[in-house]
């Protein structure tokens, strides 16, 4: 049986007409587009040609303004490190509390270092308290970092909104869109953000490859500092076989953008409707009016979810979870958490996230495979009774299982 | 995705034992929902004897945790109590060809539940005496717990010393950042200040002599604190002012120093290093662990 992927927020496959650009610049385009000789400048002329790809998926004015780094995290840290130098009278940063690592993580260091870090709350439903994020917007604030949209839920937050805000008290404005760049359309010529991260490897493009977009015009430091590569903001020797990846994968998206929003939906809610409507006691997380077109998070109570996943993983099916246990960690997902999802619930949160690539006999195999799986484990599980072939919730299931704390 | 033996999975795709045990005569409730893991362990136990007969399980957890508490049901049916008492969480790993150090907790959870179950059939009362905390050292599964406990009775100060009494940070040295963390914290905790001195660079290779625990020195009043911090200043005035600059207490809040750097030191861009030098000093001087900082750096009231 062929394997199904549904773990497209985590990674995606790199498309072959993608590997297709990419391998002459392994080979017979090895140059460095420093040089001078015939090697170098056919190289450079396709950085040019893939930054100007990147530069009409995300609607930048300028081509200068888009700047290859190594990826999603690089451009994370840079964009906020920059913020900091550059404005040294200005000491705080906002932003949530749903962020990616590479940008929570950065932030308790800062706050470490001496920093002050504001991170917005969010709702049930994950959605930003916007009276709060304005009463908190002052002369000492360096920099705005909000998600376009969430990795877990898909729920989109309002940037360029916020970032109009941000603009308006003359505050910079930053966004990890790693999940949202070639999901939904983007137009940044026509907003007030200032720095934006993209992530090669979550549009079908290889890993080791991502762009800050920086707006011409916003004060600007280097993380990297050496040569004179991307006009000397982002020293390195290019990685031009991935950059030519990237850009061609970019116009795919593009081409793409329709069905991402239409056939990809479409299957997403199929999938979602066709599991919510055979289980009992789960639910979707997060803002399902409003989030990426691709991406369904349910919550399965009473169980957990790597078990799920294991299961899942022997029929051939990939997905993630926000369970501790994924992570190695001793709590359940921040996303989940922040959202005040209660813990028998938590643990069990199964993140299924489609791409272009998927069918519709796969969603009806996973359809068909997840509730029987969730039965299993329920079974198995202190929270749940069966009794006289009725099956469900131990009465008052907290107080039915009160375990020790151990 | 972790690395689980084939016994580990086996035990997963097929528990044994799993579901409610009608005749049970012992039950074991322990775990954490929070961590996402949870055990109840029923045995029945033959009163004359003291043999388990039949064990049964209902785990709320992922793979290992259901495979550890089917591989504890299988070990201890037809142990006597006491016999039971004596299988260890090693035992259980081993049963299972091993655990990757993340999930040995599953193991734990497994004969704290048996410990819980076989006091419940006794009528005695049992208390849970684990606590547990974040993994820090992977290599030898040590977690912060563990790893705090050790500093505070041993009055640890490097990270030498706590790979000597606890193994943690003697293997990749990947977590030698988070150990710091952890002796950095203790230290902030303690009435008076120990010594204090930033780990050296590169730790020798050969295995670490523990120092003998330094006596706390005498905590400096706040006034104290303030004039031992202004001679300081006074002392490196001098240098700053040969660069057309100077410095200036603003405010101290805690461990941290906040200090204006004015003319030419505002903005230039040696500011960080003469604010390592000036903290390096202040550190020795107060024989505690101080933080220097411009004073942009001072919180705002929101």
């Amino acid at each position: 049986m062929n394997p199904i992927y549904l773990d497209n927020n985590a990674t995606t496959r790199v498309d072959p007409a993608v590997v297709q650009a990419m391998l002459p610049f392994f080979t017979e385009h090895f140059g460095n587009a420093s040089s001078i000789h015939a090697f170098g400048s056919e190289v450079g002329k396709a950085l040019k040609t893939a930054r100007s790809q990147v530069q009409a998926l995300l609607g930048a004015e300028h081509d200068s303004e888009i700047i290859f780094t190594s990826c999603g995290t690089e451009s994370d840290s840079t964009a906020i490190l920059s913020a900091l130098k550059a404005q040294p009278d200005r000491n705080t940063v906002i932003t949530t509390n749903v962020e990616h690592p590479a940008i929570l993580t950065l932030c308790e260091w800062l706050e470490k270092e001496g920093y002050i870090v504001h991170k917005l709350k969010v709702d049930k439903k994950g959605r930003l308290d916007m009276d709060e994020y304005k009463s908190l917007l002052n002369d000492r604030v360096a920099v705005v970092s909000a998600m376009w949209a969430n990795n877990e839920t898909g729920t989109i937050f309002p940037v360029v909104e916020m970032a109009e805000l941000a603009a308006a008290k003359g505050i910079m404005f930053h966004t990890d869109a790693v999940q949202a760049v070639g999901k939904i359309p983007i137009d940044l010529k026509n907003t007030k953000i200032d720095m934006l991260s993209l992530s090669g490897h979550k549009l079908h493009a290889p890993k080791g490859i991502g762009v800050l977009y920086l707006r011409r015009g916003c004060r600007f430091r280097p993380l990297l500092r050496g040569g004179h590569q991307e006009r000397g903001r982002r020293a390195g020797t290019e990685n031009s076989a991935s950059i030519v990846g990237l850009g061609k994968a970019c116009e795919l998206a593009m081409l793409h953008m329709e069905a991402e929003n239409t056939t990809v939906r479409r299957l997403r809610d199929k999938l979602e409707q066709g599991i919510l409507s055979q289980i009992t006691h789960c639910f979707p997380t997060g803002d399902v009016a409003n989030r990426l077109p691709n991406t369904s998070n349910i919550a399965f109570e009473y169980i957990e979810g790597e078990a799920i996943l294991l299961l899942l993983n022997k029929l051939g099916i990939a997905a993630s979870s926000g369970s501790a246990c994924t992570s190695g960690s001793l709590e359940p997902s921040h996303v989940m958490r922040a959202m005040g999802i209660p813990y028998t619930a938590a643990h069990g949160t199964i993140r299924f996230s489609l791409s272009v690539y998927n069918t519709e006999a796969e969603v009806d195999r996973v359809i068909a495979a997840v509730p029987p799986i969730i039965a299993q484990l329920r079974k198995l599980s202190p929270y749940w009774t069966e009794v006289g072939g009725k099956s469900g919730p131990a009465a008052n299931p907290e107080a039915a299982f009160a375990p020790t704390y151990a | 995705m972790w690395e689980y033996s084939d016994k580990v999975r086996e035990h997963f795709f097929n528990p044994r034992n799993s579901g409610p045990l009608e005749e049970a005569n012992g039950i074991g409730d322990v775990g954490s929902i929070q961590c996402g893991d949870a055990l109840r362990l029923m045995l029945k136990v033959e009163p004359e004897t003291e043999i388990i007969q039949d064990a049964h399980f209902q785990t709320f957890g992922c793979g290992s945790a259901i495979a550890s508490s089917s591989a504890l049901t299988e070990m201890i049916k037809g142990m006597t109590l006491d016999e039971a008492l004596k299988v260890s969480n090693q035992d259980i790993a081993d049963f299972l060809d091993g655990l990757p150090p993340e999930k040995m907790h599953c193991s734990v959870m497994g004969r704290e539940a048996l410990q819980a179950a076989i006091a419940n059939y006794r009528g005695e009362e049992w208390s849970d005496d684990h606590e547990e905390g974040a993994l820090i050292c992977k290599c030898f599964a040590i977690d912060a717990v563990m790893i705090e406990d050790v500093v505070k009775a041993n009055n640890l100060n490097t990270v030498e010393q706590v790979t000597f009494y606890t193994k943690a940070g003697g293997g990749c040295a990947a977590c030698h950042e988070g150990i710091e963390e952890i002796l950095a914290k203790v230290k902030a905790e303690r009435a008076g200040p120990g010594e204090v001195s930033p780990p050296p660079a590169h730790l020798p290779n050969s295995a670490a002599t523990p120092e003998a625990p330094k006596p706390p020195a005498t905590k400096l009043s706040l006034v104290q604190k303030v004039k031992k911090v202004e001679e300081i200043l006074d002392a490196v005035r001098p240098t700053l002012q040969r660069d057309g600059g100077d410095v200036e207490l603003a405010d101290i809040q805690g461990k941290k120093i906040y200090v204006h750097l004015k003319g030419a030191c505002s903005g230039c861009m040696m500011e960080a290093a003469t604010l390592g030098g000036i903290q390096q000093k202040m550190i020795e001087a107060l024989g505690e662990l101080v933080q220097v900082l411009p004073s942009s750096h001072m919180p705002v009231e929101v």
